[in-house]
């Protein structure tokens, strides 16, 4: 597209010019908990902050931030998924599914379930191994609604461009809240639940059978990878230039879903020692149980589930004591948005330091 | 299709002066403090897998 073709869509799209993309970490940039995990046979998130892997029954899994992107668009990050063990027969009920969920307030601009509703477009790059026909879904969890997009990986392990515009949906406005009311979900594999209908390309009550028709199975092969960058998912009927974000944008986004205490590169557990993953540290004067308290970097979506870990031993539920692997309990914790505390079990020693790292998470 | 399985090996209620306040949970084997509050999916699938029988939640101490 040329420069002038290029501005005339973004006029004629009628979106804003910036913070048009409602994908977050689209540039996958951004990869808290972990750059790569192996072993993969559930769901979870655990790599590419907003992804969430979605796994039953359908193969294991390498999931990695990857520097594998498009030359020349200005990526240096994707969002890489490996087939480790095949499963080239899916089960009726198996499926994988790559997805992000985005809460009410975010989507509020489709304008869903008004005579108003707005066209949507998705974009993004990939790079499959299995060629053929692709499937992604919008799928409208206020009101159990979906519609359905195919797109075709032309050439093998090769990066292509996609562009997939969505009718607005006149039915089912989307919930002004910080729940989660929009899923793109891309389809990797599944079985015949999934996909024995007919594909669902406008907007309905969603029936399973007709959501992921004629998909690939990117599990039959442990030859198979599967990587993805620059989703942008934005009001209009045209793929705007991909609009690229600072990291320090893009990380402060993924933090109203997930904090760590934890420096970057430096993972949840790790034995990372003091000054690196600890986050705070008390000195006793006296004995008695200490309380640990601490203020998050962002405000939380919800209420986070918090998990205290001693720096020193990498356990669960304990803090270290004088900078080293002897642990003392945590015994619980009371969370709000914005800060938590959460106090020892056992007495502590005069004199003595205790520390624990943490990470909170209310993801969708 | 908010699906969230949790493989949750142990539950018990924390309470601050009687009032539970949030669940220990183990969840993949690592001990997390999920809040009593219904926008948290790891509350919701506690609560789900305890209303489908398959988990009980102790008293807190």
């Amino acid at each position: 597209m040329s420069k002038a073709a290029e501005l005339a869509a973004l006029i004629g799209s009628q979106t804003a010019q910036s913070n048009r993309n409602m994908m977050i970490n689209g540039a996958m940039q951004v990869s808290q908990r972990s750059t790569s995990v192996a072993s993969i046979t559930s769901t979870g998130y655990r790599t590419l902050d907003r992804f969430n892997l979605l796994v039953e029954s359908l193969g294991t899994w390498t999931m990695s931030q990857d520097t594998d992107v498009p030359t020349g668009y200005g990526f240096a990050k994707s969002l890489k998924i490996d087939c480790t063990t095949a499963d080239a027969s899916p089960a009726v009920a198996d499926r994988m599914f790559l997805r992000q969920t985005l809460e009410g307030v975010d989507v509020q601009r489709m304008k869903k379930g008004t005579s108003n509703a707005e066209l949507v477009t998705l974009s993004f790059w990939v790079k499959a191994t299995k060629t053929g026909t692709h499937i992604v879904n919008l799928y409208d969890n206020d009101n159990a609604r979906v519609i359905a997009q195919a797109y075709t990986v032309s050439s093998s392990n090769t990066w292509e461009h996609k562009s997939l515009t969505f009718a607005g949906d006149t039915t089912g406005a989307f919930d002004n809240d910080n729940a989660g009311s929009l899923q793109i979900v891309w389809g990797l594999g599944c079985g015949t639940n999934h996909s024995s209908g007919t594909l669902q390309t406008t907007w309905a009550s969603a029936s399973n059978a007709n959501r992921f028709v004629g998909q690939v199975n990117t599990a039959d092969s442990t030859d198979n990878n599967w990587a993805i960058t620059g989703v942008q998912f934005e009001v209009g009927e045209v793929a705007t230039p991909f609009e690229h974000r600072t990291f320090a944008d893009d990380l402060a986004a993924c933090q109203r879903y997930y904090q760590k205490s934890y420096s970057p590169g430096v993972f949840p557990g790790a034995t990372s020692g003091s000054g690196i993953g600890a986050s705070i540290m008390y000195r006793a004067y006296g004995t008695g149980q200490l309380r640990f308290s601490g203020q998050f970097k962002q405000s939380f979506r919800d209420v986070p589930t918090v998990t205290a870990y001693s720096p020193y031993s990498g356990n669960s539920a304990h803090c270290s004591e004088n900078s080293s692997t002897t642990d003392k309990n945590i015994g619980g914790a009371q969370a709000s948005t914005e800060l938590f505390y959460a106090p020892m079990t056992e007495d502590c020693v005069d004199g003595r330091t205790y520390e624990i790292a943490f990470e909170a998470e209310s993801e969708l | 299709m908010l699906d969230n399985i949790l493989n949750v090996t142990s539950a018990k209620y924390y309470a601050i002066n009687e009032n539970n306040v949030s669940i220990t949970a183990v969840i993949d084997g690592i001990t997390r403090f999920v809040p009593i509050a219904p926008g948290n999916k790891d509350y919701v699938e506690i609560m789900r897998q305890v209303d489908a029988g398959e988990l009980t939640i102790q008293d807190a101490d």
